[in-house]
């Protein structure tokens, strides 16, 4: 097991935007070479708890520590500062900009002296190249293709190459493989396994078990914004967590009804609002 | 931030220059607006005749070209970071009138009427950025009502001032020389400064570091601003930018024609953005280059004039402009299609 101390650690964080209470008592931790996945249902609270660790929202009450050390972040760009990054679902956000101009945007490296200083294509597309190869991507070869040429997973690789690349310690992938083929979310499964082993601490959000289990070394389901479950690799069937997800109503139960009712009416599956309405209490 | 660079860079394998040429070139933003100028030279360099060709017969459309240009290229990195500027069409003549009025009615020294006239053009940009920046109003919406607000005080003002809706100013021969000369007797000194503009915002565009920043902007604003990019400093300072360059044609025009009109400078509003969108730059932002904006005014400006060579009726002239347009953001939005799904075909499949 893992006995580094955590570089990102929530402890007892709620938060509630005027009366709605959002987060309730969330405590978290993430250590370097982990991957901590947050699994939960759509309205969980998972882009809220996402927000709240990316800087965006302050929690209401609660601490967030960083190495051991309670932190308040004044923003996204102070969060981005202590080396925490998030990568969106859909990746690089700049679909007509070349990739080694998007991998820099906002840091572009320079050549040349004061006033004459010229952005450094050759540099930054090489970098750039370069660090998306590393993870594997052997496809990327020329940084002046545009960002939005590339596959779903690609661009997923690529952001996550660049915040690797700017120093980042802790990666929050926001639902990463939510919107790609078998093939494409195998590919970001294999990045965030090479960011594992590069001593990152990983935050992976996503409502896909198959894939959570596949990386995940720590597990915590969020149910209406609070943790229902936390526990380690190997502790839960695949079964057990789509149940938890799902609200406690277990798949299982849910299959037998379905078979029950078919054994009844002469093969037909039933409809939707017969299901609701036997499940209401 | 510090850039861990490191010395072994191992070289990505690139595929071979021969052949790539002409792919690279159609991937350009410029490929379509290139394809629209080549058409419409030979076209009017068929039936225009030899009068088209002619120094004169260029002279006539390089002209009109200088003054959009000028005009088209702040307007055409605007649209790349996602903004639109209407009030260029009312900067123009306020200060073209600010001028005549210092210059030509007080009789102060041209330099002085020059720096009010430039320092209003900044002032309504600046104004513009501020508004936009600091509301969630759309800058269309935003550069209407300046360019109201200034029409409406460029046409107060100046009958108050002047007693009438002209005035004239006839500019010392310094001044003449600079921004009021014709070389040759038909080109217009201010196609060489439509050149400096050029080379200065294709510097700040496709060079600097800046650039980059002005096509994150139109790309996604919220990300622009996330990675640290001075967003709304940015957007400012280009709606300063296009403020500067249509005081400076209201100040070209002025010294050129020694005398100012209140109601000149509406037809660049939506001749300005067609040069830009005929350049290939994406309305919605993003998209574009400074090469392409030039490929636009110049395309535009040979239709506008080249008419007149040919024995056509001239109104068919804004017939093949409309047109144009229609052909160049069909075409534009192919060519960038092409850019977007150009992949290697070599190398494994990872």
């Amino acid at each position: 097991m893992n006995d580094k101390p955590a570089i990102l650690e929530l402890k007892s964080v709620n938060k509630s935007f005027g009366p709605i209470d959002v987060l309730h008592d969330i405590s978290l931790r993430v250590r370097a070479g982990e991957v901590l996945c947050l699994l939960g249902d759509n309205g969980a609270g998972k882009s809220t708890l996402i927000k709240t660790l990316a800087g965006v929202h302050k929690p209401t009450s609660g601490q967030i520590l960083m190495d051991g050390q309670p932190v308040t972040f004044t923003g996204p760009s102070d969060a981005q500062g202590r080396g925490i990054a998030t990568v969106h679902q859909f990746g690089g956000t700049f679909p007509l900009m070349s990739i080694g101009r998007s991998f820099f945007v906002g840091v572009e490296p320079t050549k040349g002296w004061g006033p004459f200083k010229i952005y450094d294509r050759k540099r930054a597309n090489e970098i750039a190249v370069k660090a998306v190869r590393d993870f594997g991507i052997t496809r990327i070869d020329d940084g002046d293709r545009l960002v939005g040429g590339l596959s779903g997973g690609e661009r997923q690789s690529l952001a996550i190459a660049r915040a690797v690349y700017f120093g980042a310690r802790v990666l929050i992938l926001d639902e990463p493989t939510a919107a790609l083929g078998v093939k494409q979310a195998s590919h970001v499964l294999r990045i965030v396994n090479e960011s594992k082993k590069r001593g990152l601490a990983v935050v992976f959000i996503t409502h896909q078990v198959m894939h959570a289990m596949t990386v995940g070394d720590h597990f915590a389901v969020l149910i209406r914004g609070a943790i229902a479950d936390d526990f380690r690799k190997g502790q839960r069937s695949r079964e057990e967590i789509t149940d938890l997800m799902a609200g406690g109503e277990t798949m299982a139960g849910l299959e037998a009804q379905v078979e029950g009712y078919m054994a009844e009416h002469e093969g037909h599956p039933p409809s939707f609002q017969v299901l609701e309405g036997s499940a209401a209490p | 931030m510090a850039h861990p660079v490191t010395s072994t860079l191992t070289p990505a394998p690139h595929r071979t220059r021969s052949g790539l040429a002409l792919g690279r070139l159609a991937r350009r933003p410029e490929a379509g607006s290139f394809l629209g100028l080549v058409a419409v030279l030979l076209f009017f360099g068929l039936f225009g005749g030899s009068a088209f060709t002619s120094a004169a017969g260029t002279a006539s459309w390089l002209n009109i070209a200088s003054e959009i240009g000028i005009i088209a290229l702040p307007i055409g990195l605007l649209m790349i970071a996602g903004e639109l500027d209407i009030s260029v069409g009312a900067v123009i003549p306020a200060a073209s009138l600010t001028a005549a009025i210092v210059s030509g009615h007080y009789g102060l020294p041209n330099w002085l009427g020059i720096t009010a006239a430039l320092g209003l053009g900044l002032a309504v940009g600046f104004l513009n950025g501020l508004f936009v920046t600091r509301t969630t109003i759309p800058s269309l919406t935003i550069t209407i009502g300046t360019m109201f607000l200034t029409m409406g005080l460029t046409l107060g003002l100046t009958v108050k001032i002047a007693g009438s809706t002209g005035v004239s100013l006839v500019p010392d021969p310094l001044t003449k020389l600079i921004f009021g000369d014709y070389l040759g007797g038909m080109f217009q000194v201010t196609i060489l400064w439509w050149v400096v503009f050029v080379i200065g915002l294709f510097w700040l565009l496709h060079i600097s570091p800046i650039g980059n920043w002005i096509y994150a902007l139109g790309g996604d604003k919220e990300s622009a601003r996330n990675v640290g990019i001075p967003t709304k400093r940015l957007t400012i300072g280009l709606f300063m930018l296009s403020g500067f360059s249509a005081a400076f044609v209201g100040v070209s025009e002025v010294m050129v024609y020694q005398s100012a009109q209140v109601l000149a400078g509406q037809s660049f509003i939506f001749n300005s953005i067609m040069c830009v969108v005929i350049g290939g730059v994406l309305l919605t932002g993003g998209f574009g280059s400074i090469v392409g904006i030039v490929f636009g005014t110049i395309t535009f400006s040979i239709v506008n004039q080249g008419i007149y060579f040919t024995s056509m009726d001239p109104n068919i002239g804004s017939v093949i402009i409309g047109a144009l347009l229609l052909i160049a953001v069909l075409t534009n939005d192919t060519f960038r299609q092409l850019a977007l799904s150009y992949s290697s075909k070599k190398g494994p499949q990872s």
